[in-house]
This record gives structure tokens, C-alpha cells and sequence, in this order.
């Protein structure tokens, strides 16, 4: 028996919220004008020599207050995100329309809550080392937080789960929506990623050397590492029904695979890279030539980059624009896979193929067609490659429906 | 709307039971509980380099792993895994966040790469060599039935065996009086979607609503309660109690009032 071919879903809603824009239209005036979020780490007593993509109104988004014990900044980040573009009052009809038990929650993030875990260790009790008692690790530490949180703010009652793959965690986090929506288990699901800054990543990250001095320069000849963002991004993924308005986008593919080959660094060649794109044009149903822009995982390491290079030369050509949004929003880690399938759906809207800024001289070594300004074309089918530590990877492929 | 799948492999660890045999025997009530420690086996499937670099639950989730692959007779290298854990390593939590409380906050490169909560399907990736997609999963308490749930979704839309794990080990002090596990416990089970030669039992599983049935014997039941992975346990009841071709229900705890009712039949 084969692999059962899953029709496609529409993202009957979707919104961003990252260093470059609150909400979608933000988000894509940002992408319009180039604007780089990024700017000299400032974050909490943090002492790295790097940049960070911040969202500095998610420190002070209150949560409504009957859910206080889910306080924290990755939380109030999710809130942030969740009041834009209507997308709150989007799920809670969804929900009205199939019923709270059909309507499921998935969500990517790589920390959580994490840096109340980190505050609260320095403030741990001198005599025994107990944390303080005002500590929630289930609220705010445990993965599931933010899932649990938006289960419970959105009224929703269906399957739920955080994904957790690192830096893939949100791609796959629509795969796993797609399948549990094609199995007949929910008829819709909220699907996302948030993750927010945290002295783990920003600390382990460069105890790896994996840290840009300055702005981050993916696929850049002198590139020399990542700049660490953070993001909340959802949609609303739903069964594509029969007549659809032709701007509406639609999650066509989803590929995965495991690179089998180091924990933190991709197999040379892309191979696990390039399978999970090979899998995702295979679920759309598409070659490779219908691709019309590549929204790279481009994280700006040297390795990284050269790594996905060759597995989008070897499945897509070297012909295809693509471009990495990290050099204006940064690595959000766990959220990039989300923030980016919702920025590629708002360039699949707009016909934009963003410039990947940050960028100034292409390595031509990668042999790819990396865009360093915007350019204006008509857009349909857009891939988006997300891989993580552990040899997560995970590929989504994105069109509209006209 | 049900979701089915024939088990072919089980692999169990925890206090007092040190593999799938035994815990079948304790489980059928054929023999007397007793929670003792137990002696993990060496994650030997690993390479070297990655031996000395992964803790106690990557061991654990790696020993049920081999465990049920084996008793399934498949190459685990071919077999798409899902893996589901409350926690991920919470001694390397510990030691990441200890660190970074110092004023040096000195972070160790491997701590920071094991932090991940998908360190184990990552070191199972590179100790079998297997390339195909995997999930890991966290729903705090209702972990594994997320797990399961993911796993038979996958039979169902792949159509091919499917690896799953769920484990969990305690936190040190101090994380551990915020989130009190009562012991190490993992479980691992190959679902197929057509019966084989070494299929058995078969599974059916709904989502439903109603609270999952206590343990008869109270230390098991302690354990049920006290560690995510083992609300596993009501379910291997019923794989460790099949006769005849009489169905057995049960159900797995979920999330709030859910739960994953399941019928297993035995693959005589």
C-alpha cells in the first residue's frame, strides 16, 4: 500500500509577529522596505558579543488574568500575536463551526518558557536551594505551556501537542496538523510556532561559535554565523473547500526526513535536506520547476549554508530565486518554520520575492540564486526549508489557489 | 472515528522492570511487583563519541527502543519513530540552568546540543541510521496518548510500521519539587498497519471521554500516576492479558477529560 495523497489545506488565516512587524501588515511593509530588525544585544543582563531580533512589546502584553499561571514571555508573546489579524476571533468560529473537540492544537517552540526556569534559578533559596515558590514549571517551563495555554484561551478541546524538533519544530508542526486533519481526527487545527529570547540559546548557541558578531549574513561569501530572533506565528489550517478565492494559500506539500548524521551539525551534503524536499514536492504533487521562490532555513552559519546550498541545487537547480528571511528577522529557532510559512504566504499575496538583507557579496561557491533586493514577480508556489539539531528536517510547500 | 494498528514489538523499562517479559508477568498479576532499582542497559547501539556524551533518559528511551524493535524483527533504520516525553533531559536542564545562575555562565557545547527535546530521536537517528521522518512530541501528563495518537495517525496516512517511544526520568533537586516524577519509566511500541508473523495484538483506538482505570496493585498504580510514560501502563495490561479472541478495553489518560479508549485483540 502506498502513502495515502492528502488534498490540500488552506491557511484560513494566518499572522506574524516577529522583530520586523506586529501583525501581518507590519510584517509585510517591513518586507517591502527591507527593514532589518536586528540590532545589538540588550537582552536582560545578557553579555554576548551578537544581535538579536527582539519583540519588546511581549514583555509588557498582559495575559488575561484568569490565566495568570501561564505568565511568561513566551506566552505574552503568543497573546501579542494571537489579538492580530483576527486571528483569535478566527479559531474561536472555527470552533463554534465544527465544535471544540474537532478543532486541534499544534505548535512548535525549541525553549518555552524557559527563561522563568533561568530567573528562577538565581533566585533559589541560599539555605536549601529550593526555587521561589511563585515558580509554575507546568505554565510557563514544561514545552506543552503554550500549547496548554491557547487550548485554553481559544476554547478548543481537540488533539493537542507542542512538536518539538528544534529548529524544524514549527514546520512539522504542520505536518503533523496536515495528518491528523487527512486521518479525520480534527477538521482544523491551529498550527504555529513561538519562541522567545532566553539566556540558554543565546549562552549555548555561542558556546557552539555559532554567533554572528554583527547582523547575521546568510549565504553571504563571508558569512560567519546566525543572529538569534524570536517569533509567534499561526495559522488556521483547515480542509480546502471546492471553490476557494484565487489569493487564498493553500499548504500544499509537507516532506520530512532525519539527517541520521550529528546532533548539531547537517550532513555535509544536505542529504537528509534534500530528502525531506524531494518528499515535500512529491506530497504537492509538483516538479521541481514549478517552484517559483525558496525560502531558505539560511541561518548564516558556513556549514549550514553550504549544506542546504547543495540540497536545493540537487532538487531545485541552481536557477530558482531564493533568499533566507533571517537576515531581517533573525534565527527565531523554534518558531521559524511557522514565521516563514506565514511570511512566504504573505509574499505568495503579495507577489514579492523578498531580498535576503544582510547580504552583500553571494558566495558564488553555493552555485545558488540567492536574492539580495526584492523583486516584484507573480507567485505561486513557494518552498520553505526549515532544519534543526538532532537532523530535524522539514520542508512545506505553499501556493495559492489561483 | 477510529484509528488501528497491530503491535509487533514492546519494549518497557522501569522500577522492577527491566524489560517487555517481565512486566508482561507482573502485569498479568503472575508475578509479585516489586519496584526495585533497576540497572539500565549501555546504550551499546551508539557510537562512541555519542555514548559518552548522552544521560540516563537518552539511555532509557534508546533501551526500549531496541527492545521493541528487535521483538518486531525490522530494520529500525527503515522504521518513521515518534517520540513523546514530558521533559526531555532533565539533568542536563539542571545543569544548563545552574550555569547560567553563576556570574561565569559557562555553558558546556554538548549540554547546550542535549537540551533539545528531541535529543533522543536525534541520537536514535544516528545510532540505527535511520533517515525517516520523526516526530517528538510533549502534552505535559497526557504525553504518551499524544505519542500514540501520532503514531496511529501515521500508520493510518503512511501506511507502513511506525517506531513509538515514550519516556520520562525524574528532575534533580531542585526542579524536581516543581515537577515531581515518581521514577524513570519508557515504553516502546512498533504499530503496523497489516498483521505480520510476529504481530500481537491489535489495536483500536478512539478518542473519548472518562477517566482511565486505576492499576489493581497499588505500586503500579503509584506508577501510572507518577510518570507520564507509564499511563502507558493500562494498555500493556491489556496487551499482557490477551486470551482467546475476547477483545479487551481499556484507555490511556489524554488531555483534561479525554481519553484514548482502546480495544486490543489478541493476534492468536
Amino acid at each position: 500500500m502506498d502513502r495515502r495523497h492528502c488534498p490540500p489545506l488552506v491557511l484560513a488565516s494566518f499572522t506574524a509577529t516577529s522583530d520586523i512587524g506586529i501583525g501581518n501588515a507590519a510584517t509585510l511593509a517591513s518586507l517591502r522596505s527591507k527593514h532589518c530588525g536586528l540590532r545589538p544585544c540588550d537582552f536582560d543582563d545578557v553579555e554576548v558579543p551578537t544581535w538579536i531580533g527582539a519583540v519588546d512589546a511581549a514583555e509588557t502584553q498582559p495575559l488575561p488574568p484568569q490565566w495568570r499561571r501561564y505568565d511568561c514571555r513566551n506566552n505574552r508573546l503568543a497573546e501579542l500575536a494571537l489579538r492580530q489579524d483576527g486571528l483569535l476571533e478566527r479559531v474561536r468560529a472555527a470552533a463554534d463551526r465544527y465544535g471544540p473537540r474537532r478543532v486541534g492544537v499544534f505548535l512548535g517552540t525549541s525553549t518555552s518558557g524557559i527563561l522563568e526556569t533561568e530567573r528562577a534559578y538565581r533566585r533559589r533559596e541560599p539555605a536549601d536551594g529550593r526555587l521561589p515558590a511563585d515558580f509554575d514549571y507546568r505554565g510557563t517551563h514544561n514545552a506543552f505551556s503554550t500549547v496548554d495555554y491557547l487550548r485554553r484561551r481559544c476554547g478548543l478541546e481537540g488533539p493537542a501537542a507542542t512538536v518539538c524538533a528544534a529548529c524544524a519544530s514549527s514546520a512539522k508542526a504542520f505536518a503533523v496538523a496536515r495528518r491528523m486533519i487527512d486521518a479525520g481526527i480534527v477538521d482544523a487545527a491551529l498550527v504555529g510556532g513561538v519562541d522567545s529570547l532566553c539566556l540558554t540559546t543565546l549562552y549555548g548557541f555561542h558556546s557552539l561559535q555559532l554567533l554572528a558578531p554583527a547582523a547575521c549574513r546568510p549565504f553571504d561569501a563571508a558569512r560567519d554565523g546566525l543572529s538569534i530572533g524570536e517569533a509567534a506565528a499561526f495559522a488556521l489550517l483547515e480542509r480546502a473547500p471546492s471553490s476557494l478565492d484565487s489569493d487564498a494559500v493553500l499548504l500544499l506539500g509537507t516532506g520530512e526526513s532525519s539527517d541520521a548524521h550529528h546532533m548539531s551539525t547537517p550532513h555535509p551534503d544536505g542529504l537528509g535536506a534534500r530528502i525531506a524536499i524531494e518528499r515535500a514536492l512529491g506530497d504537492a504533487r509538483l516538479d521541481a520547476g514549478a517552484i517559483d521562490y525558496v525560502n531558505l532555513h539560511g541561518t548564516g552559519t558556513p556549514s549550514n549554508d553550504r549544506a542546504e546550498s547543495r540540497a536545493v541545487r540537487a532538487t531545485c537547480g541552481s536557477a530558482v530565486p531564493c533568499s533566507s528571511t533571517k537576515g531581517a528577522t533573525g534565527h527565531t529557532l523554534g518558531a521559524a518554520g511557522a514565521l516563514e510559512a506565514v511570511l512566504s504566504s504573505l509574499c505568495l499575496g503579495a507577489g514579492l520575492l523578498p531580498a535576503g538583507l544582510g547580504t552583500v557579496q553571494v558566495d558564488a561557491a553555493l552555485g545558488v540564486n540567492y536574492l539580495t533586493d526584492n523583486r516584484t514577480a507573480p507567485l505561486r508556489r513557494v518552498l520553505s526549508n526549515s532544519f534543526g539539531f538532532g537532523g530535524a528536517n522539514c520542508c512545506l510547500v505553499l501556493g495559492t489557489a489561483g | 472515528m477510529s484509528l488501528g494498528a497491530y503491535v509487533d514489538g514492546i519494549g518497557v523499562f522501569g522500577p522492577g522492570l527491566p524489560d517487555w517479559g517481565t512486566a508482561a508477568q507482573v502485569l498479568r498479576g503472575a508475578g509479585a511487583y516489586s519496584p526495585t532499582p533497576t540497572e539500565l542497559p549501555a546504550p551499546s547501539i551508539l557510537p562512541v563519541a555519542e555514548r559518552r556524551r548522552t544521560g540516563r533518559v537518552v539511555r532509557l528511551a534508546l533501551a526500549v527502543a531496541v527492545e521493541a524493535v528487535r521483538g518486531a524483527e525490522l530494520d529500525p533504520a527503515q522504521l518513521p519513530s515518534v517520540f513523546a516525553s514530558s521533559g526531555g533531559d532533565g539533568a542536563n536542564c539542571h545543569e544548563i540552568c545552574s550555569a547560567l545562575a553563576e556570574s561565569a555562565r559557562e555553558m558546556s557545547p554538548t549540554r547546550f546540543t542535549n537540551s533539545v527535546h528531541n535529543l533522543v530521536a536525534g541520537y536514535w537517528s544516528i545510532a540505527v541510521g535511520a533517515m525517516r521522518p520523526s516526530q517528538t512530541l510533549c502534552a505535559y501528563d497526557a504525553s504518551f496518548a499524544a505519542g500514540l495518537l501520532e503514531a496511529l495517525v501515521g500508520v493510518a496516512t503512511e501506511r507502513e510500521p511506525t517506531l513509538l517511544v515514550a519516556y520520562d526520568a525524574p528532575y534533580p533537586h531542585p526542579l524536581h519539587a516543581a515537577r515531581p516524577l515518581a521514577a524513570e519509566f519508557g515504553v516502546a511500541l512498533v504499530l503496523a498497519p497489516r498483521r505480520g508473523v510476529r504481530s500481537l495484538a491489535r489495536i483500536e483506538a478512539t478518542i473519548a471521554t472518562g477517566e482511565a482505570p486505576a492499576l489493581d496493585d497499588a505500586r503500579l498504580e503509584a506508577l501510572r500516576r507518577g510518570v507520564p510514560a507509564a499511563r502507558s501502563l493500562p494498555l500493556l495490561a491489556a496487551l499482557a492479558s490477551l486470551a482467546g479472541e475476547e477483545p479487551r478495553v481499556t484507555s490511556v489518560e489524554y488531555l483534561d477529560a479525554a481519553a484514548l479508549r482502546v480495544e486490543v485483540r489478541a493476534c492468536a
